[in-house]
């Protein structure tokens, strides 16, 4: 399977503030935030479909979400998390001594994984947690 | 018959609107209705009238089961949880009033806490960078009167402040602004062609995380002096042309967000954008102002600021302030494992900490006091729920130019719901009782 390298950043999206307000817990919020916004050109180099289920891998942790086309796009090697668990399971915790974790400019590789599951936020902070993830 | 409440004040961003108007029912028990709020602001109301919304505090066993619990229960959980920890973490803030956050400094004194809020992984390298340098900055009533040359650096409000543009920085008509966004030049720059950007009348989409280099150039070509042919991925004619149009306007504003703040360089990034603001000086007027994400956060900085002198990450563990981010700052506290309990009040560290931080929490005595489920409220021991402030409860909050304004309270909460400041009382009166002091 092809695996894709890319930069990824995480921040809001409007349904991301809509959803989050709604309740974590709701399929919405992981409808908004558990996806991963990508450009055309880079579901092109993945060999992957649009809505296909991705594994995104960083040096600090792994996650399934949704591979999306991008919506604020084009940006072409930059890939984009909503801000939320999803996005924190794979961000840069390295603080640099000013307490700011980095949330932004983390070197991601994605690869398909159309048959995983995107965990809901409360049960993937859980599993996260319990380390059954 | 339905009544109007008018002049409500949104609790959801930094831009803090204050010309909500809310339909109620006639026995003020229930919102039908929310107007001129944004669709995140409306959710906000209109969620605290969910079905589903937990009214009982709840408690998990050691098999990971939860169980109702009294109110009292709750209390003194909290209580014995602070009183026992060598330095409790006492994380949020930045979602309730300043009278809450007041209520909770004291307790967090008592117990020689960890007070820190959502600032450490939002505006946090803001402040940093503020006390390294100052700032220049201004009110959002300014920026509506008289700005004509607005710069969004790293942010979208299009999509986290959504009525930011309409109410002052782009499109109304001020004092001197009577062309509303037909007289002002608006500059935005983001590595993604973000929906605000789209409404620029520049976009420099930048190579992500090379704002330091772009600021540099900025300052280079304000200065006439010369530039490489491209920088940051931004052509050096669109540098030159950016620095022309600040230069030409009559007052320029830069707002900056998490673009800038949360990538590398991070307090050093807004340390040369506010010297590029007082470059801009030498030939107009010219601030700028970080966009404040939730309502009150900028009022958790405030609080802190009066009572401690710092205005995030105050670690209160050796009996007087002590302030040093990347060491007194919640995330490398919990990385490190040099906390022993957390107390969560106001915002929601499971879903926006990393993994990393989200394990320790896990591990600890947890109290998360929250009118939501969360994944905060899925990983402390036991969960409090609370009344919504600004829309059950009333209470001072800070915009994020620092300007103070009154919530005010549109429905009752459900009965028997306190508040965050009744719960905090509470847990006080119960660590003096512990602690022995009068």
């Amino acid at each position: 399977m092809p695996e894709i390298e890319l930069n990824l950043i995480s921040g809001r999206t409007i349904h991301q503030g809509v959803s989050m307000e709604a309740g974590k817990e709701k399929p919405a919020y992981t409808k908004a935030c558990g996806i991963i916004e990508m450009d055309d050109a880079d579901f092109k180099r993945l060999g992957a479909w649009r809505n296909t289920n991705v594994r995104v891998t960083s040096e600090y942790g792994s996650v399934v979400v949704k591979a999306i086309q991008t919506t604020q796009g084009p940006h072409p090697g930059v890939a984009f998390i909503p801000m939320g668990p999803w996005a924190n399971m794979v961000i840069s915790p390295n603080t640099y001594s000013t307490g700011m974790p980095t949330f932004k400019g983390v070197p991601v590789k994605v690869e398909v994984a159309a048959d995983e599951p995107v965990y809901d936020s409360l049960e993937l902070v859980r599993k996260a947690c319990r380390g059954e993830i | 018959m339905a009544k109007i409440i008018s002049d409500v004040v949104c609790p959801f961003c930094g831009t803090l609107c204050d010309d909500l108007e809310v339909k109620v029912s006639d026995d003020g028990k229930e919102i039908l209705e929310v107007y001129n709020a944004c669709v995140i602001g409306t959710e906000k109301f209109l969620h605290s009238q969910a079905k589903d919304r937990l009214t009982v505090p709840m408690k998990q066993d050691e098999e990971g089961n939860w169980n109702e619990v009294s109110v009292d229960d709750a209390v003194e959980y909290t209580a014995q949880m602070l009183c026992n920890a060598k330095k409790p973490l006492m994380y949020g803030w930045s979602s309730t009033n300043c009278e809450a956050q007041s209520k909770g400094h004291e307790i967090a004194e008592l117990v020689g806490g960890v007070v820190d809020n959502t600032a450490t992984v939002c505006h946090g390298t803001t402040l940093i960078a503020v006390q390294d340098v100052g700032v220049p900055s201004c009110t959002l009533g300014e920026v509506k009167n008289r700005a004509d040359r607005i710069v969004f650096w790293g942010c979208n409000p299009a999509h986290a402040h959504p009525r930011h543009m309409s109410r002052y920085s782009i499109f109304p008509r001020g004092f001197f602004t009577g062309k509303g966004h037909k007289a002002r030049k608006m500059v935005v720059v983001d590595p993604r062609s973000t929906d605000t950007a789209k409404m620029a009348d520049l976009h420099m989409q930048i190579e992500q995380g090379r704002d330091y280099e772009l600021l540099s150039a900025l300052r280079v070509a304000i200065r006439g002096n010369p530039l490489p042919e491209t920088v940051a991925g931004i052509p050096r004619e669109t540098i030159q042309d950016v620095a022309e149009t600040l230069k030409s306007g009559r007052f320029v504003v830069i707002f900056f967000g998490m673009g800038v703040t949360q990538s590398l360089s991070k307090n050093h990034n807004i340390d040369i954008a506010i010297a590029l603001t007082r470059d801009l000086n030498d030939y107009t007027k010219a601030a700028i102002m970080p966009m404040r994400g939730h309502y009150n956060v900028t009022g958790s900085g405030q609080v802190l600021g009066w009572q401690f002198g710092y205005p995030f990450c105050v670690d209160l563990s050796r009996g007087f302030a002590r302030y040093n981010p990347g060491d007194s700052t919640s995330n490398d506290l919990l990385r490190r494992g040099e906390v022993d309990a957390v107390f969560v009040l106001g915002s929601d560290p499971g879903a926006h900490f990393p993994i990393s931080s989200v394990k320790k929490i896990a591990q600890l005595p947890s109290v998360c006091v929250e009118p939501h489920y969360t994944p905060t409220t899925a990983v402390c021991k036991l969960h409090m729920p609370v009344a919504f402030v600004g829309v059950e409860e009333g209470g001072c909050a800070y915009r994020m130019d620092n300007v103070p304004i009154e919530t005010r309270k549109v429905v009752e909460p459900p009965e028997g719901m306190l508040s965050d400041e009744e719960f905090l009382e509470r847990v006080l009166e119960r660590v003096k009782e512990i602690k022995g002091v009068a």
